[in-house]
C-alpha cells in the first residue's frame, strides 16, 4: 500500500473550517492516482463527534486539553511526532494563521521539504508538481516533489473545486498525546471574538466593497449611499479597516471574512491576493478600478476601467431618481 | 520673585514712579501691573526660536496683520499671531496639530512688519519634532517614505517616470537615450510624470514645445523629486539627499537652461540648489512661453469660448515673483474672456498643496471646516468663470477634487495653461491631429 | 538583555517583475529591493518592547543583495543598539528560508536574546516562513501573525490574529520567536538626516559566514499567472456604464 496523504484538520471550538474539506478533497484526488489512503490528523479536546464527519480513509485522533485551541507549539510538536513515526507521502496543512505556524515548524524539525502558498498540485508525466504563489501573487513557482515526504502548505480557496462534504471516515484511530506535550513553553490561551457587529457581511446577499481607490474617509458616504440604493451591505479591504475608516467586521479578505454573496461590487480595490481569497467565489463580481492591470479583474465577471466616483454617482442617479 | 516682575509690581504699587532715572508718574502706570502673560514663561516661544531658521518666531509683536491673509484661518483658526499667542499661553507648537496646518504660502510674510517667516519657521520646527521622536501624520509619513524609496511621493516605480512619453504623440527626447547636448532640459517633476491629469498637461506642453521647434529633452527615469515640499514638511535630510542625486545626474549632461512645470521645483532650483552645488538658469514654462509669444501667437488659431479665471500659484507668484507671464499667455488665447478673482496676484489664496499640504489633507480634515482648495474653487465660480486656469501640478487634481466635493463640477472645468494653449493650437482636443 | 530582529531585503513587488532566462529565478537586474514590510513591523514591535523593558535591540540580516546596509542603518537610527550583517558566498542568490535560518541560528544563539522577532512572511517564502523555521531549529516556542505583544512577569503575552476579527492570546516562555503581522503602532518615521548621521557615526558589524548545502529553493520553473483577461470590460461614458450595470443586475434578479 502506497504511503498515505496526510491532512491536518483545522478547526476552532469543534467547527471545522472550509479549507479542511478542500484539502481532504485534494488529498483524495492525489491519493486516488497513487492508490494511497487519505489520513486526517485531528487534534483537539472533546472532538470525537467532529472525527465522525471527516471524509478520510482513517482519522488519527489525539485528544488533550493542551490541544484544545491548536496553538502553535502544541500542534506542531504533536504533528511532528506522528509524522516522524509514520511518514506520509505528503502532509497537507492549510496556509492559514493556524497552519502557517505548524507547517514551517514541522518541515524544519523533520528536515523535510516544504512548499508554501500552494495553489496547485497535480501529477504531470507521473511526477507530482506543486505550484506556489509568490511575490504578491505576481509570480508562480512550479516545484517538483521528489521521493522524500513533503509538507504542502495550501492556500484556502485554491482547491475549492476538490472540496468534499462532511462524511464518516473509514476508521478512527486514537493515539496517545505525545510526551512532549508535558514540556510545552506555551500556555494560557484566550480566544477573543470581535464585538457583536452591526452587520454580518458573510450573510449579505449583496456587497459593495471599497478599497484604497476611494481615497478618503469622506468618500465613504457616497459608497454607503450606493450600497443602500442597491440593497447591499458596505464592506472594505484591509487598508481601510487598518486606517479605522470601518470596523473590522466589514473586512473582506484572508485576515478578515470570506464572503460568497450573489453580488460583489468592488470599488477602487486593486485585488491583492489576500483580498481575492475573501471574495473570489462570489456569484457576480463587478469591479471598478482606474488601473486596467488591477488583479481584481482576473476574478471579476465584469470590469470597468474608469473613475469610480463618476460611475458611482451615475448609478446613484439612476437608482434614486 | 523674578526681578522683572518685581520692578513691574513696584510701579503698580506707587502713584509716583521713577524708573531708570525717568519720571513716569501718573495714573497710566497701572499699565505696568501684572498681566496674564506672566502666568506663563516664554520657554515655549524660545524653544522654537532657538532652532536654526526659526529665530523670527520670537519677533512677533501681535499686530495681527497676518491673520486675515492666512488661507488656513479662513477655514479654521490659524495664523502666525495665533501660533505665537498659543505658545505664550502654554501650548507647545511641536505637540500641536498647528504644526502641520501651515502650507508655507507666504502671504503672512508678505504683510508682516517684523518679517516673522513661517516659510523658515515651519520646516525648522517640523524637523525638530521629527528628530525628537514625535509622530507625524500617517499620510505624510507615507509620502516621505515613498519619496526616499522611489524618488516620488506617489510610490510609483522610478522606471515608470518616463512612461507617459509613449502617449505624447510627439517626440519627447530622453537624455539617457539621446546622449547629446540640448538647449533646454525640461524638468518634468513627479505629478506631471505619474498623475493622469499631470500627464495630460505634460503631453500638451510636449506638443507645444515641438510646435515651437524647441530643442529640449527630459531626464525621464533618472529624474528624482526636487523635494521642496518635503523639505518644508520637515525633511531637510531627504531634500539634501535628493538634491545631491539630482545635481549628480544633471552634471552628466550638457544643457543651457532648465524649464520646469512645477513652481516648487523652480523654488528648489533657484533658492536651495546653489548652496548644494547646483547652479542653473531655471525658467518656469509660462515665463518661457510668454517670451516665445511672438512665435506662439500665430499658432493660436482655434477660438476657445471660455470665461476663465486664473489661480496664481503661491510658489510661482509670491515666492518667485512671476505674475505676468501666465496672464500674457491667457490674454493671447483667442476667444477667451478673462476675469480676475478678488484674491489674486500677491494676495492669491493658497490651494492647500504647498509645504507638505498635498499629503496632509486627511490630517487637516480634522481641523478645518473645508479644504483650502474647496474655498478657492467656490471663489472661482463666484467670478462667473467656467474655467479655472492653473500652472502648478498640485492644483489640477486638488481643484478637480474640490469641484466634485463642493458640487460645482458641472460648472467649472480646471485646465493647465499648457492644455488651453495646446487646444487653441489644435494640438489636443476635438479635431486634434 | 537583548531582543533580536531579523530583517531582510526582498524584491519590491510594486515594480514589474521579470523572470530570468534560466526560468528559475527573477531577472535580478530588473529588481529593486526594499525592506520586507513585515520586518519593519517586527522592528517597531521590538523597539516598543525594548522601550518598556530597557532591552537592547539588535538588528540582524543576511546580505544577499549587497544593499542591506541602508536597512540596517535605518534600524540603528530608529533605536536599535547594534546591527549585524552576515556576508558570504550567497550574494545575488535567492536564499531559501531553511538555508537562511541555518545561517542565522548560530548568530542568534551567540547573542543569547530573550526574544527574536521577524516579519510574519516575505514575498519569496517558497519554503515557508522564517519565524516558525527558526523556532524549530532553535527549539524555542513561537507564534506567528502577531499583532501585539507585552512582557508580563518575565513571560511574553502575544496576540495572534486568526480570522474575521478573532484573536488568540498566548503566553510564551522566553526565549521565543515571533512572526509579526503588525506592530502595536505603525512603524515610526525616522528623518533622513538622522539616518545619514548614523551612517557617519555608527558601524555595522560584518560577519563572514560559511555556507554549505543547497542555498536556493528547488524551483522547476517560474512563470506568470494567466493574463487577467477574464473580466468582460464595460466601456463608454459613466452614464452608459451605469445603464449597463443596472441592466446586468436586473437580468439576474438582483434589482
Amino acid at each position: 500500500m502506497a504511503q498515505q496523504i496526510a491532512v491536518l484538520v483545522e478547526h476552532l471550538e469543534g467547527q471545522p473550517t472550509d479549507v479542511t474539506f478542500e484539502l481532504l478533497g485534494l488529498a483524495r484526488r492525489i491519493a486516488n492516482t497513487n492508490g494511497a489512503p487519505v489520513e486526517a490528523l485531528l487534534f483537539g479536546q472533546g472532538v470525537r463527534h467532529l472525527a465522525e464527519t471527516i471524509p478520510a480513509d482513517r482519522v488519527v485522533l489525539v485528544e488533550d486539553p493542551r490541544l484544545r485551541y491548536l496553538t502553535p507549539e502544541a500542534t506542531a510538536v504533536t504533528l511532528a511526532t506522528l509524522l516522524r513515526a509514520d511518514p506520509p507521502r505528503l502532509a497537507l496543512i492549510p496556509n492559514t494563521s493556524l497552519g502557517m505556524d505548524v507547517a514551517a515548524w514541522v518541515a524544519a524539525a523533520l528536515d523535510w521539504p516544504l512548499i508554501a502558498y500552494c495553489e496547485g498540485l497535480e501529477t504531470r508525466d507521473g511526477q507530482l508538481v506543486a505550484t506556489a504563489q509568490l511575490f504578491g501573487g505576481k509570480i508562480l513557482a512550479d516545484v517538483l516533489i521528489d521521493d522524500r515526504p513533503t509538507v504542502i502548505s495550501a492556500l484556502a480557496g485554491a482547491f475549492a473545486a476538490d472540496a468534499m462534504q462532511p462524511e464518516p471516515p473509514g476508521t478512527i484511530e486514537r493515539r496517545d498525546p505525545p510526551s512532549e506535550l508535558a514540556a510545552l513553553h506555551t500556555r494560557s490561551v484566550v480566544l477573543e471574538r470581535p464585538e457583536a457587529a452591526d452587520v454580518d457581511i458573510t450573510r449579505a446577499e449583496k456587497i459593495v466593497a471599497v478599497g484604497r481607490g476611494i481615497e478618503s474617509k469622506d468618500n465613504l458616504e457616497l459608497a454607503e449611499q450606493l450600497a443602500q440604493a442597491l440593497g447591499a451591505v458596505l464592506a472594505a479591504s484591509r487598508p481601510l479597516v487598518d486606517a479605522g475608516w470601518l470596523p473590522r467586521s466589514r473586512q473582506v479578505g484572508k485576515s478578515g471574512l470570506k464572503v460568497k454573496p450573489k453580488l460583489y461590487f468592488a470599488l477602487g480595490i486593486s485585488g491583492a491576493p489576500e483580498h481575492l481569497e475573501g471574495m473570489k467565489d462570489a456569484e457576480l463580481i463587478i469591479a471598478v478600478n482606474k488601473d486596467p492591470k488591477a488583479p481584481i479583474f482576473s476574478v471579476a465577471d465584469y470590469g470597468v476601467v474608469a473613475d469610480l466616483f463618476e460611475v458611482a454617482e451615475a448609478l446613484l442617479e439612476r437608482l434614486e431618481g | 520673585m523674578d526681578p522683572k516682575l518685581q520692578k513691574v509690581a513696584e510701579v503698580w504699587e506707587r502713584d509716583t514712579a521713577i524708573v531708570e532715572g525717568v519720571d513716569i508718574s501718573g495714573p497710566w502706570n497701572r499699565m505696568f501691573g501684572q498681566r496674564v502673560i506672566w502666568d506663563y514663561t516664554p520657554d515655549l516661544i524660545e524653544e522654537i526660536a532657538q532652532l536654526p531658521g526659526a529665530e523670527s518666531f520670537a519677533w512677533c509683536y501681535q499686530c495681527g496683520k497676518c491673520v486675515p491673509v492666512c488661507p488656513v484661518d479662513v477655514v479654521g483658526d490659524y495664523g502666525p499671531r495665533k501660533l505665537y499667542r498659543r505658545a505664550q499661553t502654554g501650548i507647545n507648537l511641536l505637540d500641536s496639530p498647528d504644526l502641520w496646518l501651515c502650507t508655507t504660502c507666504a502671504n503672512c510674510l508678505r504683510v508682516c512688519p517684523k518679517l516673522v517667516d513661517m516659510v523658515q519657521i515651519m520646516p525648522a520646527a517640523r524637523e525638530h519634532a521629527m528628530l525628537t521622536g514625535r509622530a507625524i501624520p500617517a499620510e505624510l509619513q507615507e509620502a516621505l517614505e515613498n519619496t526616499a524609496k522611489y524618488g516620488n511621493p506617489l510610490g510609483q516605480p522610478a522606471r515608470k517616470r518616463e512612461a507617459w512619453v509613449k502617449d505624447a504623440g510627439v517626440p519627447v527626447p530622453i537624455l539617457h537615450q539621446i546622449q547629446r547636448p540640448v538647449e533646454w532640459l525640461w524638468w518634468v517633476e513627479c505629478y506631471p510624470s505619474y498623475h493622469p491629469r499631470g500627464i495630460d498637461a505634460s503631453i500638451a506642453l510636449a506638443r507645444i514645445f515641438n510646435a515651437l521647434g524647441l530643442d529640449f529633452a527630459i531626464l525621464g527615469r533618472e529624474e528624482k523629486c526636487a523635494g521642496d515640499s518635503q523639505r518644508l514638511a520637515g525633511e531637510r535630510g531627504l531634500f539634501e539627499m535628493l538634491a545631491e542625486e539630482n545635481i549628480r545626474t544633471l552634471s552628466k549632461y550638457e544643457f543651457q537652461h532648465i524649464v520646469v512645470t512645477d513652481p516648487h521645483a523652480l523654488n528648489a532650483f533657484r533658492k536651495h540648489y546653489p548652496k548644494l552645488g547646483g547652479q542653473y538658469d531655471v525658467w518656469h514654462y509660462t515665463t518661457l512661453l510668454a517670451r516665445e509669444l511672438p512665435k506662439l501667437q500665430p499658432l493660436l488659431t482655434k477660438s476657445l469660448p471660455y470665461r476663465v479665471t486664473f489661480h496664481d500659484p503661491c510658489y510661482l507668484g509670491r515666492h518667485n515673483g512671476e505674475y505676468d507671464a501666465p496672464r500674457q499667455l491667457i490674454q493671447a488665447l483667442p476667444g477667451v474672456e478673462f476675469v480676475e478673482m478678488l484674491r489674486c496676484r500677491e494676495n492669491s489664496y493658497c490651494c492647500g498643496g504647498g509645504g507638505g499640504g498635498m499629503w496632509l489633507d486627511s490630517f487637516a480634515a480634522g481641523h478645518q471646516r473645508r479644504r483650502l482648495s474647496e474655498e478657492r474653487v467656490l471663489e472661482a465660480v463666484s467670478t462667473g468663470a467656467d474655467t479655472l486656469v492653473v500652472c502648478c501640478p498640485y492644483e489640477v487634481s486638488r481643484f478637480e477634487d474640490a469641484a466634485k466635493s463642493t458640487g460645482v463640477e458641472g460648472r467649472l472645468r480646471v485646465r493647465d495653461i499648457a492644455e488651453l494653449l495646446a487646444e487653441a493650437m489644435g494640438l489636443i482636443g476635438e479635431g486634434a491631429a | 538583555m537583548t531582543i533580536v530582529v531579523v530583517m531582510e531585503q526582498v524584491p519590491d513587488v510594486v515594480e514589474e517583475l521579470a523572470i530570468a532566462p534560466s526560468g528559475t529565478d527573477l531577472d535580478r537586474d530588473a529588481v529593486s529591493y526594499v525592506v520586507n514590510e513585515y520586518d519593519d513591523h517586527a522592528l517597531e514591535e521590538a523597539l516598543l518592547l525594548a522601550e518598556a523593558t530597557g532591552d537592547e535591540v539588535v538588528a540582524v540580516g543576511i546580505d544577499t543583495t549587497g544593499e542591506l546596509d541602508q536597512a540596517l542603518y535605518t534600524a540603528l537610527a530608529k533605536g536599535a543598539r547594534r546591527a549585524i550583517k552576515l556576508t558570504g558566498d550567497f550574494e545575488g542568490t535567492w536564499l531559501s528560508t531553511r538555508a537562511a535560518a541555518r545561517l542565522l541560528v548560530p548568530v542568534i544563539q551567540e547573542l543569547e536574546p530573550r526574544l527574536v522577532l521577524t516579519g510574519v512572511q516575505a514575498p519569496d517564502d517558497l519554503d515557508g516562513q522564517l519565524a516558525p523555521t527558526l523556532a524549530a531549529l532553535l527549539g524555542w516556542p513561537h507564534a506567528s501573525v502577531v499583532i501585539g505583544s507585552q512582557l508580563v512577569d518575565g513571560a511574553l503575552q502575544v496576540r495572534k490574529e486568526l480570522w474575521g476579527g478573532m484573536t488568540m492570546t498566548l503566553e510564551l516562555e522566553l526565549p521565543a520567536v515571533l512572526g509579526v503581522q503588525a506592530a502595536r503602532q505603525a512603524p515610526r518615521y525616522v528623518p533622513i538626516s538622522r539616518v545619514r548621521q548614523v551612517m557617519r557615526e555608527a558601524t555595522i558589524e560584518t560577519r563572514d559566514v560559511e555556507t554549505s548545502g543547497d542555498l536556493a529553493p528547488a524551483i522547476m520553473r517560474l512563470r506568470f499567472p494567466e493574463e487577467a483577461g477574464q473580466a468582460e470590460i464595460l466601456t463608454g461614458s459613466a452614464s452608459e456604464i451605469a445603464d449597463r450595470i443596472i441592466e446586468l443586475l436586473r437580468a439576474r434578479g438582483l434589482l
